[in-house]
């Protein structure tokens, strides 16, 4: 759907030039929802805007859906963005106009006669859960309501892709969840393809199927995200993927329990992606003579598996207690033994 | 009663000179909007990164704007004799004072029709364009409703300037309110007259501002 062929994109500055955009190729497959991550500076921003030509390349070529976006020009141009919709961080609607004149805007843009226009911005209005406030202004409606508004206004021409600018940034943990379910949503039902830039590490999981790190222009790393989040290579993407699974304080909060448990060993559990619903705690009682004290732990459940992780205590014959972490490293369940008393 | 407070008015002539003076006003207002906001898209529109960015048409335009503000409104009216003459045929009237008052006005109003666009937040312009709106969409669509509320601002205060403009303007010739203070007021000494002018045209300038902000409020959706 979406193919980068060693894309560069210089910017000329005053004191000497920039590269946002590192001689990046890459991928997107029809109907995915593909997510960058990268901290702010490694030219995502730039490359999101690549896609639809609002960045023309230094060098390489950039094909959506299709159309060769370095070439095509003028009214080319403009009619190849009616197929792409972007959503933004400060979601960009115009003030001067209601909920139900924003999103008929980029009707109007494309010519659609004013009753066609009508029921297809009722029927928008209706897929993004904003009915009863079509006619308020921007002013008037919450962050999220404003990022719904921004999505419909993005699929009102029945685009092929959607690009998302830090589309959850502005917005706070439950209104993301939210927005974040509605576009999977819109994913399965429109078999829509997303790409979505972001520097948070919940969005990629709770969302994408697949992954690319950026850092400095490059992209440093990129698979399925199941796969990048259990294997990160990069230095980047290990931090990444640490943000996610470990508050940066529970190592420390932990070392102060290491006195109280003079036997056995304290382990960390970290889930990536572990088959979810399997009970792996009591099994590992069930099956080995061991003892098992949960110290702390935070899991959380995604459709692609647990992530998070546990710390534990492990207490009884050296043995069975080597065969228990075994048996986990086998569930998909990385072990790390922090402490051992014996 | 009145007749003994104010022995010189003639209300037949004042009320023709307010006429002269709405009329001079309403003219010049009208024009210098559209010329204006013209000339105040051209100065965004070429602007350093924006849609249309070039650097020579924005210096032309920026110094021609910069000049006809700076000069002082009473010898703007003395240097455009010869083209006011040349386009009216007198340099006696209302329309006489046209062509001064809309040069004098326009690029004062240029520069606030460009603070107004530039007070829009680029991200508006990058999601039109992301859409696949043309320039021209963009501009009548985008740049033009979002900033009204300021275009309607600025118009009222260019507006309330361009009253005390007809009354320098009359001062030499043009009619108007201005003229008969001048004229009646000042030369014959008649203190009533220029007292009854000044009123007048503070009663101009009260409801041109109440005008504006009422419209202004009412567009302002922010």
């Amino acid at each position: 759907m979406i193919t980068l062929e060693q894309v560069t994109k210089i910017y000329q500055a005053a004191n000497g030039s920039v590269t946002a955009v590192d001689n990046v190729s890459l991928e997107i497959r029809e109907g995915e929802i593909f997510g960058i991550i990268g901290y702010s500076g490694a030219g995502k921003s730039t490359l999101i805007r690549l896609l639809n030509g609002l960045e023309k390349p230094t060098k390489g070529r950039v094909v959506v859906a299709g159309c060769d976006m370095t070439r095509v020009k003028g009214r080319e141009l403009r009619k190849a963005r009616q197929e792409i919709g972007m959503i933004f961080q400060h979601f960009n609607l115009l003030w001067s106009r209601t909920v139900r004149e924003n999103i008929a805007f980029p009707l109007e843009i494309a010519g659609v006669p004013k009753a066609e226009r009508q029921k297809r911005v009722d029927e928008l209005i209706e897929l993004v859960g904003l009915a009863g406030r079509e006619d308020a202004y921007p002013s008037q409606l919450s962050g999220g309501q404003k990022q719904r508004v921004g999505i419909a206004r993005a699929l009102a021409n029945n685009p092929k892709v959607l690009l998302c600018d830090e589309a959850t940034s502005a917005l706070d943990p439950q209104t993301t969840d939210a927005i974040l379910d509605l576009l999977v949503d819109i994913n399965k039902r429109l078999g829509l393809t997303i790409v979505l830039i972001t520097h948070e590490m919940h969005v990629i999981r709770k969302i994408c199927d697949r992954v690319a790190v950026m850092e400095s222009g490059r992209i440093v790393e990129q698979g399925d995200v199941l796969h990048v989040f259990r294997n990160p290579q990069q230095p980047i993407t290990k931090r990444f993927v640490k943000q996610l699974i470990e508050p940066e304080e529970t190592e420390e909060a932990i070392s102060h329990l290491f006195g109280q448990y003079p036997s056995g060993l304290i382990a960390q559990l970290t889930f990536v992606g572990a088959a979810a619903g399997k009970p792996l705690i009591s099994q590992v009682v069930r099956q080995f003579a061991v003892d098992i004290n949960i110290l702390q732990g935070k899991i959380s459940q995604t459709h692609q598996g647990a992530y998070g992780v546990l710390f534990i205590h492990l207490d009884g014959a050296a043995d069975e207690i080597a065969r228990a972490l075994d048996y986990i490293q086998r569930q998909q369940v990385e072990v790390e033994v922090i402490h051992d008393a014996r | 009663m009145l007749a003994n407070l104010l022995p010189n008015v003639q209300w037949e002539k004042m009320w023709a000179a307010t006429v002269e003076t709405l009329y001079m006003t309403g003219m010049a207002v009208a024009a210098t909007f559209v010329l204006g906001i013209v000339l105040g898209l051209l100065l965004f529109l070429t602007a350093k990164g924006n849609l249309w960015e070039n650097r020579f048409v924005n210096t032309v335009i920026a110094a021609f704007v910069n000049i006809f503000r700076s000069i002082p409104f009473i010898i703007l009216i003395i240097l455009l004799i010869p083209f006011t003459t040349w386009l009216v045929g007198t340099m006696l009237g209302a329309n006489a004072a046209l062509p001064a008052l809309i040069i004098g006005a326009a690029p004062f109003y240029a520069r606030m029709v460009e603070i107004a666009l530039r007070e829009i937040d680029k991200g508006v312009i990058e999601a039109a364009q992301a859409m696949g709106a043309s320039t021209w969409t963009i501009i009548w669509k985008v740049l033009l409703p979002e900033s009204l509320p300021a275009l309607v601002s600025g118009i009222t205060v260019t507006a309330v300037s361009l009253v005390s403009y007809t009354a320098m303007a009359g001062a030499i010739g043009a009619g108007g309110l201005g003229n008969l203070a001048y004229l009646e007021g000042f030369q014959r000494n008649h203190n009533d007259v220029t007292f009854v002018a000044t009123v007048l045209v503070l009663v101009i300038v009260f409801v041109i501002q109440l005008i504006g902000d009422v419209v202004t409020s009412k567009i302002d959706k922010r």
